[in-house]
């Protein structure tokens, strides 16, 4: 699989973890928040982080810790946990707790307060490209968010060369065990939405294209993924 | 003729405390009315199953649409329909049931052992279900009870389904109903859920479901 090298995933480099203990540490860790968890108010309620990750993403955590204590994979990193029990499409127990912990990282830091706005450089044209306008772009992203039946992701993903498209997955499946490189997510599970939006899961995703994406970010992926 | 979104059976409140007034109206007036209206709309590709009740609906269509490999609109929505239209009905207000029947009764002690055991079973199929999805109680084909889960709005009485049963009580583990009042804390929800199951309703299923049928929806 392209994006597998050496046993590590060489995935779309996240920015640098700024709180990650620099000691080894055998458990996950939950990820704490890259902003206050009402800093994405209104658009994201501090009552959904404080059940999304201090519940939600804590027991993917918790959990996942419980299942690879004293075993092998205790001593190895996310990444290498999600590829290896993705076990070539044949999930063992530990996937969805890794991946969700995976996913829910990787969707905090899709978003940034006073977010959304449109990317500008590289990827902007890139989007251009092969969407044919940023419009197109936002509406493919959005029906795949609203068609994704019951939980799931919505992914804008990019090859190698840089050829942009979008990806939706159920449950906890992410797009690199697909050998895909995620650049940008919606979570798409109601958890996700519900305390804000209820059922209205298309103005959700409108909002979070609108308000919250971190183009910043995003483009940080597409750079590095495309090295 | 056109499918139509049935009243609840009782007021949105009736539920209270296990289930709140507003997950029930929501989840009534706007996740069901939305299935029934997609399952409707979805029937204009498949004209000649428009005839066909939910139940015969489930029965028949998923077959038929991976035979014909279209995206399965049917499973889905045919399948949300059948879902809601049966879980209120095997809900009422707490207290104004009174259990299972003696038949019911020994046939759950029967496949389970006690009443206990089964509740125990059925939890943790609902609390097991990853995602979004429904646990179920229903008659297998050879005439005992079981439990089984099925993911998003599949049913056992799909072709689908891994374990095909005749359910004679489900509940539905979409976030949706119960992410107002209980957030993540599904297993709590699991636990109300038996306050105000309606066994007279049950009881119902599970004659019918003994001769191979369902009562009317």
């Amino acid at each position: 699989m392209a994006a597998l090298l050496n046993g590590k995933l060489n995935l779309t480099a996240r920015p640098a973890p700024a709180q990650r203990p620099s000691v080894r540490t055998n458990a996950v860790a939950l990820k704490p928040l890259p902003y206050a968890p009402d800093a994405l108010e209104p658009h994201m309620s501090k009552a959904t982080f404080e059940f999304h990750h201090g519940k939600h993403h804590r027991a993917y955590a918790d959990n996942l810790n419980k299942q690879i204590a004293g075993k092998e994979w205790d001593q190895k990193d996310l990444d290498t946990i999600v590829m290896s029990s993705w076990n070539n499409g044949n999930p063992t127990p530990e996937f969805n707790n890794a991946a969700q912990v995976w996913n829910h990282e990787f969707f905090w830091e899709s978003m940034k307060p006073n977010g959304g706005g449109e990317p500008t450089g590289p990827l902007m044209e890139a989007i251009k490209r092969d969407f044919g306008s940023f419009d197109e772009f936002k509406n493919q992203f959005k029906a795949a968010g609203m068609t994704q039946f019951g939980s799931g992701w919505a992914w804008l993903v990019t090859d190698k060369s840089g050829k942009l498209s979008i990806s939706k997955t159920p449950n906890a499946v992410v797009p690199v065990v697909e050998g895909k490189f995620p650049i940008l997510t919606v979570d798409v599970w109601e958890h996700a939405y519900y305390l804000d939006y209820q059922n209205r899961r298309p103005d959700f995703i409108q909002t979070f294209m609108d308000k919250l994406i971190s183009w910043d970010a995003v483009s940080d992926r597409f750079v590095k993924a495309t090295a | 003729m056109a499918f139509v979104l049935p009243n609840l059976p009782y007021a949105p409140d009736a539920l209270e405390p296990y289930v709140d007034t507003t997950t029930m109206t929501i989840h009534h007036g706007k996740h069901h009315a939305a299935y029934v209206n997609n399952v409707n709309a979805a029937l204009e590709k498949f004209p000649e199953m428009k005839s066909l009740g939910i139940v015969d609906l489930n029965k028949v269509s998923i077959w038929y649409e991976f035979s014909v490999q279209t995206e399965n609109t049917l499973q889905h929505t045919g399948g949300g329909h059948f879902n809601h239209s049966f879980f209120w009905k095997v809900m009422t207000k707490p207290s104004n049931s009174n259990g299972p029947s003696a038949e019911l009764k020994a046939a759950i002690d029967k496949a389970f052992g006690s009443m206990e055991a089964m509740k125990e079973k059925f939890n943790a199929a609902a609390a097991g279900r990853f995602g979004s999805g429904w646990a179920w109680l229903g008659v297998k084909p050879d005439g005992s009870l079981g439990v089984t889960s099925t993911a998003n709005q599949d049913n056992p009485l799909q072709q689908v389904a891994e374990e095909k049963m005749i359910p004679i009580l489900g509940l539905d583990v979409w976030e949706h109903a119960y992410y107002l009042k209980y957030q993540n804390r599904r297993p709590e929800y699991i636990a109300a859920f038996w306050n105000v199951v309606n066994w007279e309703q049950v009881n119902d299923n599970f004659k019918a479901a003994c001769g191979g049928g369902m009562p009317a929806l």
